[in-house]
């Protein structure tokens, strides 16, 4: 190229460098590579001594749902102190979408859900499903002056299909009257990755609403019309929180903690249900659940009937591998175990006690039953684990 | 007004627009480095340099584990890209005056060409997926050194091409062989620029987010063994930049804060260093500057 | 010059026992690098051809990327790139000449050092900080002012049109800007400096002005120098993912209005990556694909306009 032109030019109007000894140069380098040298040996000392590098040191990734992610984070530092600082668990986050294909992929050892597998995925590969907690998506909002919101079916889908576009619509003054509601316009928020929370909540505006279903329908991600898009629940939650007129669809958990208010709904009996643990459970009583390794594609416990049961409630999943040894992966017996046990752990009562107060429902015996046979038939090379 | 008054009114007019583009673009500079500072410095203290990231946003969030793993990312990319990027750049710039040379010099200016995104999506095809390491910090450092090797080799080769003529020959008159003549004499009185290279390819690396998006993956431990993934402190920004929780967006900025400091302190550091060093012609300069200020 | 064939004596060149180790590790090396571009190249047009064969042409006009459908098309990211670019460009040039030329022209000498080092110093900085500061600094003054100033002025036009929310292609494009004006204008500034002093006086000898000394002097004789910055700061511009992925909104589709949320082909990959399997995953890798081509055209083209310039620098050097 032309630069191998200038070579000669280099010459002429440079001042000439002439080499010499010493020079800060080296000093320079010499004290950098000295001063990371140092940090590193430090931590690394420190941290061989202390977090146990131990040999039966374990490290399983996850990935998947921000719908419990709060709730699985505490779980794995919790389970980190219980273990003696053993079994390392990091999970990802990144949308039930992401963890999906991650684990099809077996990029990860687990991920987390809250769609179950289509059917055809169920029988292909060799996943189990073990519902870990149960939440509900809240429809919240950031409307000023707004303290308390009734919606139905109807309405919401209407608004997230556009067709309602203010605050003082009819449809929304006509399930609260006595509140004055502004002009202004609504802004969605919705998730921008391929999510659970989405299939969750697209599933229920699919059965309150058949024109959704014809033109949106139910999936992980949606065409949204004329929304904002965040990523997670955490991305959503906060772009309500700083988005004026905004309205988005988030797991209860992040609208309790974050203090953002949130709609009462409609349930399917008629009563207008504020989200809670007890609302969320109650949607799950009349649940019944395949076994762990059947087809879950049709489990939801949407639109429940119950008196006091909340329209939009959830299970979320962690999905495993039946058998988890494979030449793909790198999980060795004492990781299988580890991870096993840790679920072990999160679906009884050790792992349950810390859901109320991350506002997560505890899962009822019934689930924790099917949970363990599931565990119990997990394997690694053929023998099972526990 | 007469038309050379008219002339003088332009020329103070233009002048003070010249002035106002400098303020104009200062205050983003002084606004940004001024918003992590005044964001950032409440979260620093020995805890929260030494805690881990949890992620659970409890307190006693810390980025110790970030610090350590963007030290380590940038630590093995550097083991790949810097003999690469050096060694390439002697090639080019002592034997590469053939059609070989040229391809080579053209291949590198492709890589450097490639969009950090792109870097890390072929590092995950590549080393995630195909070589099966999974998300790990050898993927993360892979994806790093694809992004080291082109400013390492481009900035190597401008080192070299600077050394006057006088001296290779001189060497070589002497009879001393080729190698040492470029090993003892070449990157000798070439070695500011060589340093300042890596030294700068460094600081670019160390603030990389995207290709560690998808390679490194993120830990919440302090993690070090090369299979497992590990946290970073881009990623701990990217990771917590939207959050609602207080704690963890804290935990943002105590990172951008941290991370800004290491970055300006190599880039000041090193360019004070370069502007003392070497003097270069103005044509050689604006070369310097082009392949610099090429990033994504 | 390297004297591979330099040192023609008679016969053969001088050659000892480690030259041909030496350089033949060097050549290796440098065959590694190449390699490795090949290897990368390769690799994704391989990966990208299950979409390719799919889609064909239609790939690049087609406005669908629906996951459910399994159908893709490119069309909104390529112009979520070609609208933040454009801002980028249109906002930054400007500013990033005014700034040169006053660095290069104007500035007390005092001054000129320090202030070309901090204009340097900018571009060094991660652009995810620059994403964290906009979504906490940037956002809110685009909401609260510039966004309603511009509807207010221009809304009868289809490019502000829909509710000011902040997260949109007018923050991404604004924040690139800030962020491209530090590489145009230090290119533009060596551009600008490298012409020859014999230029400017002779204008002034004739009775220009500053600004007309600058303006028919400088600038005229750098342009190619300094149109070869903007394509280069237009480059860093296209490939730029952090910050915009973090301001742009995240909506897949092609929208006029600044002010609605979109997408660009490097926040898309971010975006998608983890979830994208088969053929969504090679249709990802497809738009990385037109993504390092775009980059690669517009960069030699940069590389061409500052070569251009350099050639006319006569080879005194520059100086007179």
């Amino acid at each position: 190229m032309s630069e191998l032109e200038e070579t000669k030019g280099s010459q002429n109007g440079d001042q000439i460098v002439m080499p010499h000894k010493g020079g800060r140069t080296w000093i320079v380098v010499a004290a950098l590579v000295i001063a990371v040298g140092v940090i590193l040996a430090a931590v690394l000392s420190g941290g061989l001594l202390s977090s146990g590098h131990r040999k039966d040191s374990v490290a399983l990734t996850g990935a998947g749902a921000t719908f419990p992610m709060p709730l699985i984070l505490k779980w794995a530092d919790e389970y980190y102190n219980k273990t003696d600082n053993t079994v390392k668990i990091n999970y990802g986050g990144g949308g039930s979408g992401a963890g999906i294909t991650q684990i099809k992929d077996k990029h990860v050892d687990f991920a987390g859900s809250d769609a179950p597998l289509s059917a055809t995925d169920s029988s292909t590969y060799g996943l189990v499903h073990i519902p870990e907690t149960l939440g509900a998506v809240v429809v919240a909002y950031n409307e000023p002056g707004l303290q308390t919101l009734r919606l139905d079916g109807p309405t919401l889908a209407g608004i997230f299909m556009r067709n309602i576009t203010t605050w003082n619509d009819p449809a929304i003054a006509g399930l609260n009257p006595g509140i004055t509601l502004s002009s202004d316009q609504i802004t969605t928020i919705v998730r921008s990755d391929s999510s659970g929370t989405t299939f969750v909540f697209s599933g229920y505006l699919t059965v309150v609403s058949n024109e959704f279903a014809t033109l949106y329908g139910q999936g992980k991600s949606v065409s949204w019309h004329d929304a904002i898009g965040a990523n997670g629940n955490p991305g959503v939650t906060q772009t309500i929180k700083t988005t004026q007129h905004s309205i988005g669809y988030i797991e209860l958990a992040y609208a309790i903690a974050n203090n953002v208010p949130f709609a009462q709904l409609k349930n399917h009996d008629g009563n207008f249900v504020n989200a809670s643990l007890e609302t969320t459970s109650a949607a799950a009583s009349s649940a019944t659940l395949p076994a762990g390794d059947g087809d879950w594609s049709h489990v939801n416990i949407l639109n429940a009937p119950g008196a006091s049961a909340y329209p939009i409630a959830s299970f979320t999943y962690v999905l495993i591998y039946k058998e988890l040894y494979n030449d793909q992966s790198k999980m060795n017996k004492t990781a299988a175990k580890a991870l096993v046990d840790f679920l072990w752990w999160v679906v009884h009562q050790e792992g349950q006690s810390y859901a109320p107060d991350l506002y997560y429902a505890q899962l009822p015996s019934s689930v924790t039953a099917i949970n363990e046979a599931t565990l119990n038939s997990v394997t690694y090379n053929g023998k099972t684990l526990r | 007004m007469n038309t050379y008054e008219y002339r003088k009114l332009k020329n103070t007019l233009a002048s003070g627009l010249a002035l106002a583009c400098v303020i104009l673009a200062l205050i983003p500079l002084v606004y940004i480095l001024a918003g992590v500072v005044v964001k950032g410095a409440p979260a620093l203290s020995w805890e929260f340099l030494t805690n881990r990231t949890v992620g659970t946003g409890e307190p006693g969030e810390g980025i110790g584990n970030a610090i350590v793993g963007t030290l380590l990312l940038v630590f093995y990319a550097s083991m790949i890209g810097l003999p690469v990027g050096i060694l390439t750049g002697i090639y080019v710039s002592e034997y590469g005056n053939n059609k070989f040379g040229t391809a080579v010099r053209f291949f590198n200016d492709v890589l450097a060409n490639f969009p950090s995104i792109v870097v890390g999506l072929l590092a995950y095809a590549l080393v995630v997926a195909y070589l099966n390491v999974g998300f790990s910090l050898i993927a993360g450092s892979v994806a790093l050194s694809i992004i080291m090797i082109p400013i390492v080799a481009n900035t190597t080769e401008e080192a070299l091409r600077m050394v006057p003529n006088s001296l290779r020959e001189g060497a070589l008159a002497l009879g001393v062989a080729r190698w040492r003549t470029v090993l003892k004499v070449m990157l000798v009185s070439g070695r500011a620029g060589i340093v300042t290279g890596a030294l700068l390819a460094i600081a670019r690396i160390a603030g990389e987010t995207a290709p560690l998006l998808l390679t490194a993956f993120y830990s919440s431990y302090w993690s070090f063994s090369p299979t497992e993934p590990i946290a970073s402190l881009p990623l701990t920004i990217f990771r917590n930049y939207n959050s609602p929780s207080e704690v963890l967006l804290q935990q943002a900025w105590g990172a951008a804060l941290v991370l800004i400091i290491i970055v300006l302190t190599l880039n000041i550091g090193v360019r004070l260093f370069m502007r003392q060093k070497t003097k270069k012609s103005k044509a050689v300069r604006m070369r310097w500057m082009t392949r610099l200020s090429r990033r994504d | 010059m390297a004297s591979s064939k330099g040192s023609r004596l008679r016969g053969k060149p001088l050659r000892f026992g480690g030259d041909r180790i030496f350089e033949y590790t060097v050549m290796g090396v440098a065959t590694l690098t190449l390699a490795l571009v090949w290897l990368l190249v390769v690799r994704m047009v391989f990966d990208a051809q299950l979409s390719i064969e799919r889609f064909g042409f239609g790939f690049l006009i087609g406005g669908d990327w629906d996951p459910n459908r399994d159908v893709y098309g490119a069309l909104p990211f390529i112009f979520g790139t070609l609208m933040t670019t454009g801002i980028a460009v249109l906002i930054g040039v400007p500013l990033s000449i005014g700034i040169a030329t006053y660095l290069s022209e104007l500035a007390p000498p005092w001054l000129k050092g320090p202030l070309s080092f901090v204009v340097e110093l900018l571009a060094a900085v991660p652009s995810v900080i620059y994403g964290l500061w906009a979504m906490y600094a940037l956002r809110p003054v685009m909401v609260d002012t510039v966004e309603p100033f511009f509807q207010s002025a221009l809304g009868w036009t289809p490019l502000f049109q829909g509710d000011p929310v902040g997260l949109d292609k007018f923050t991404a494009g604004i924040i690139l800007a800030i962020m491209i004006i530090p590489t145009i204008a230090s290119v533009s500034k060596e551009a600008m400096m490298a012409v020859p002093d014999s230029q400017r006086e002779a204008a002034l000898s004739i009775g220009a002005t500053r600004y007309e000394t600058t303006r028919i002097a400088v600038l005229t004789y750098a342009r190619s120098g300094i149109f070869g910055a903007c394509i280069l700061g237009l480059g860093r511009a296209v490939g730029e993912t952090m910050a915009v992925t973090m301001t742009i909104g995240n909506a897949n589709r092609v929208s006029w209005s600044l002010l609605d949320p979109g997408q660009t082909m490097a926040s898309l990959i971010a975006n998608n990556w983890g979830e994208a399997q088969g053929l969504q995953l090679s249709a990802l890798i497809e738009v990385g694909l037109v993504l390092f081509v775009i980059a690669l055209l517009v960069n030699a083209f940069a590389r061409i306009m500052v070569g251009r310039f350099m050639s006319r620098v006569p080879a005194t050097g520059g100086g007179l």
